[in-house]
């Protein structure tokens, strides 16, 4: 045998060792995961609500023939800001890499593109290329907090109103099931066109606007910005403490195989090693003999 | 009188939803009171203090950090930035916030987002008288 078994018992206790790290993580992540997944789906009222309301705004806007706001309609301009959100921290198979992939591929396409970016892993492999961001925020813990969303909504909206970019997307990844996440973009400035078809069931009461339509819209768009932010926030972390579920479960299964494998190893060299005494007692007891 | 739903509500919560017999709310161009049948309404909101309850009586009062209110159906929305109730104010916080905002609105630094600090210090105020009359 090339390695001794004292080597392979050596193996055998660092790799349970790791085990036992990558099982922890697991049920950690797992039952952070339970939490987060609540979150997502307390977030989706609100936003549907506030939705529905500047839905009929906008369309009362367009049958007055008034002029929307400028962060409504948007001004036409080619530059990009794009919120990237990801995790602080790594060990969760690819969710840090494929939305750093994906904000890349987005570059490419738009070159006038400024970043804001959360999390950490990916702050620094775009400072590591010397790429510039105009805020970042990191170390915002497991939970999506709303006071860092609201921060986050506020800063990207008042760049926006200083006119430091003419589009916003948010790089998050959608959560879909505790195995599964897709990395998606969401256009949220100037705002999709399809808000304005979001409608509440029944015939659309004629409303009073105080103090007036577009002090209305004024105060509903950065709502709206910012409960896209939260939102995304949530699912950006649900989606993260499933994939650090998932590589660790993964990371504990190759453990298990692992040790089955080495301890097999290790009965063969003792066997071998037994066999082989056995031998050199019989040869020695055949030597005397003869 | 007649009672309608009133409802605040923010990102993470629901504040309050209960019956109501009137709401006063903080507009941009002043206060503003709703009572039941009142017509579908919109309106945007100030940072201010909100009063719910009886007309004459007694009334539990929100700090609310602005947003957006609707009525419709005899129902009235507040979508809020941020809304606490009176009870749920943290004076010591506030407290600090207050002083925080003061010192930096006193030492002027050149970096200093004059705006935000204002509305620090006008928020912090408002918890203060909010939670003062609790």
């Amino acid at each position: 045998m090339a390695q001794s078994s004292r080597d392979i018992k050596r193996r055998i206790s660092s790799i349970s060792k790791t085990q036992q790290i990558t099982k922890a993580m697991e049920m950690i992540a797992a039952s952070k995961l339970r939490g987060a997944q609540e979150t997502v789906v307390s977030t989706r009222p609100y936003y549907e609500r506030l939705t529905s309301s500047l839905g009929t705004a906008l369309r009362a806007v367009e049958q007055a023939g008034e002029e929307l706001p400028e962060m409504i309609q948007g001004r036409g301009g080619d530059s990009h800001c794009l919120l990237v959100l990801a995790g602080d921290r790594g060990l969760a198979g690819g969710y840090n890499s494929s939305i750093i992939r994906r904000a890349e591929a987005f570059m490419k396409e738009h070159p006038e593109t400024e970043m804001v970016i959360v999390g950490r892993k990916v702050r620094d492999h775009f400072r590591r290329r010397n790429r510039t961001s105009l805020a970042e925020f990191v170390g915002i813990g497991d939970e999506a907090n709303l006071r860092v969303a609201q921060d986050i909504g506020q800063v990207i909206f008042d760049f926006f109103e200083h006119g430091l970019f003419d589009n916003v997307t948010i790089l998050y990844t959608e959560f879909i099931n505790t195995v599964t996440h897709r990395v998606r973009l969401r256009n949220v400035l100037p705002l999709p066109e399809q808000i304005k078809e979001v409608k509440n069931a029944g015939p659309e009461p004629l409303y009073i606007y105080e103090p007036s339509i577009t002090a209305v819209l004024e105060t509903l768009v950065p709502l709206y910005v910012n409960a896209a932010v939260y939102q995304a926030l949530t699912e950006a972390k649900a989606s993260e403490l499933g994939a650090r579920m998932n590589a660790m479960r993964n990371a504990s299964d190759n453990a298990v195989e692992l040790i089955r494998e080495l301890n097999i190893t290790y009965n063969r060299a003792r066997q071998a090693q037994i066999t082989k005494e056995i031998a050199e007692i019989v040869g020695g007891a055949d030597a005397l003999q003869s | 009188m007649a009672d309608f739903t009133f409802e605040v509500v923010t990102q993470d919560r629901t504040v309050v939803l209960t019956d109501v017999e009137y709401v006063l709310l903080p507009g941009v161009d002043g206060s503003f009171g709703i009572m039941a049948g009142h017509l579908p309404i919109m309106a945007a909101l100030e940072i201010g203090a909100l009063e719910f309850g009886p007309l004459h009586g007694k009334r539990r009062k929100i700090a609310l950090g602005g947003g957006f209110t609707e009525m419709h159906d005899n129902k009235l929305t507040v979508m809020a930035h941020t809304a606490e109730l009176a009870e749920e104010i943290d004076v010591l916080r506030a407290k600090q916030a207050k002083s925080r905002a003061e010192q930096r609105l006193a030492d002027r630094q050149a970096d200093l987002d004059i705006t935000r600090a204002q509305i620090a210090l006008q928020k912090a105020l408002l918890r203060l008288e909010v939670a003062d009359e609790d």
